[in-house]
């Protein structure tokens, strides 16, 4: 196994291991964006077709951007919304998949670094996402 | 204005800040809060809420196409996201007891240096730096990537890691302190401390600004500041241009990218210490 023939061997599959997760890191990223698009453009219509009157009326806009406005925040608004099928709520699926697309970037990745055999970067990313969901975790709290 | 008009011009300012910044590795925030909040009045929390939203909307509609060309060092992202995401918890924690306005003060006199130094180094371009570099040679954060402006394969060094380090930390703590994009003290910190080339830099940093507002942005939308109707028509359009940012970056000589970058930087640092000084 010590032979130089099966060094150079171990590197060339180790650089091609790397270069299989780089791709799946960007696969995973395009995968996240391309469905929360789809989401984000089906709940944009459905909520033209709902409310016809945004297509035409400026006070619609005026009640639906000022503070205080109304709209799906919480999983209960969410969930009650998406039966009814709501656009906005339809449209929030797609902006929380866009927000926990990063996050599972780094998940993804302490399975890549797993699977090129690398621990020290297993640790690191490991304690990237540890951090992450406990800033998570801290936010909610407040 | 109708809910119509308002989506399609949203758009076209998205798609405009989308391909800054994306090139910038700043994120599209610099453009969407100003936007938001000066030409459609807009509320300031729900600017904030729908810059967060276009932060990661920038940071991974790019990363998609920098990670696949090995414009970003994954490595260095990794290493350096450890001090961005703690120093962000500090930040939320630290949160009331400082002096918002004193901080507005510190970092716009330290882009604004960050901003000259920057300047200096322009007709520089990739070097390989001699420095002995244990901590780097250890992750081997060591790389290379390839230039289309140039046509040529650029193998750089990377020095001073934990400067670096030190440095992301504080960016992380300004983050979570201030709630703005990080990536105009993260681009610095990899140009002037570590030595990467900007190409590299700026993707490195598009990579890495997606996770620390991720984790912001949960709790903005928890709290309500995530208003779809707004926060929608600004993620389709920056997810269009910062798809279209990276093949533009690809073939912008490193000069360009550098001086557009320090006029942007310096305009930042500028209306930090306006924001600090009018308190």
């Amino acid at each position: 196994m010590t032979s130089p023939k099966s060094i150079k061997e171990k590197t060339l599959m180790d650089e091609e291991r790397v270069r299989h997760v780089e791709l799946l890191i960007s696969q995973l990223l395009r995968l996240g964006i391309t469905a929360s698009l789809a989401l984000i453009a089906v709940g944009t219509f459905m909520t033209f077709l709902h409310h016809p009157d945004y297509l035409s009326s400026s006070d619609a806009l005026l009640r639906l951007t000022r503070p205080g406005a109304a709209f799906p925040h919480t999983w209960h608004d969410v969930t009650v919304g998406l039966y009814a099928l709501s656009g906005q709520s339809i449209v929030i699926i797609g902006l929380l998949l866009l927000i926990a697309t990063p996050v599972m970037r780094v998940a993804v990745s302490i399975l890549g670094f797993v699977y090129q055999g690398d621990r020290v970067y297993t640790l690191i990313t490991t304690l990237v996402l540890c951090l992450l969901l406990l800033s998570f975790a801290l936010g909610k709290v407040e | 204005m109708t809910l119509l008009q308002f989506d399609l011009l949203i758009l076209l300012v998205s798609v405009i800040a989308g391909l800054f910044g994306s090139i910038l590795g700043l994120g599209g925030g610099i453009i969407v809060i100003p936007a938001l909040t000066l030409l459609f009045n807009i509320d300031i929390r729900y600017a904030i809420g729908a810059s967060v939203v276009s932060v990661i909307a920038t940071s991974s509609s790019a990363a998609a196409t920098y990670v696949r060309e090995r414009m970003t060092n994954l490595r260095v992202a990794m290493v350096l996201e450890v001090a961005t995401t703690s120093g962000a918890l500090t930040g939320a924690y630290l949160a009331g007891h400082l002096s918002v306005r004193w901080l507005y003060i510190i970092f716009g006199v330290m882009m604004g240096y960050s901003s000259l130094m920057m300047f200096r180094k322009r007709h520089e371009t990739a070097t390989v730096i001699g420095k002995s570099a244990p901590w780097s040679d250890y992750l081997r954060l060591h790389s290379s990537y390839f230039d289309r402006a140039t046509g040529q394969e650029v193998s750089y060094r990377v020095v001073s890691t934990r400067i670096g380090l030190g440095l992301m930390y504080i960016a992380g703590v300004v983050s979570g302190l201030l709630g703005i994009g990080s990536g105009a003290l993260k681009v610095p910190a990899m140009d002037l401390a570590m030595r990467l080339p900007i190409k590299v830099s700026t993707a490195t940093s598009n990579f890495m600004i997606g996770v620390t507002a991720a984790a912001s942005a949960g709790v903005y939308f928890m709290r309500g500041d995530i208003d779809p109707y707004i926060a929608a028509p600004v993620a389709t359009g920056v997810l269009i241009g910062a798809a279209l940012g990276p093949h533009l970056m690809g073939h912008l000589p490193s000069t360009t990218l550098r001086k557009i970058f320090v006029s942007v930087l310096l305009i930042i640092s500028v209306q930090m210490l306006l924001k600090g000084i009018r308190g």
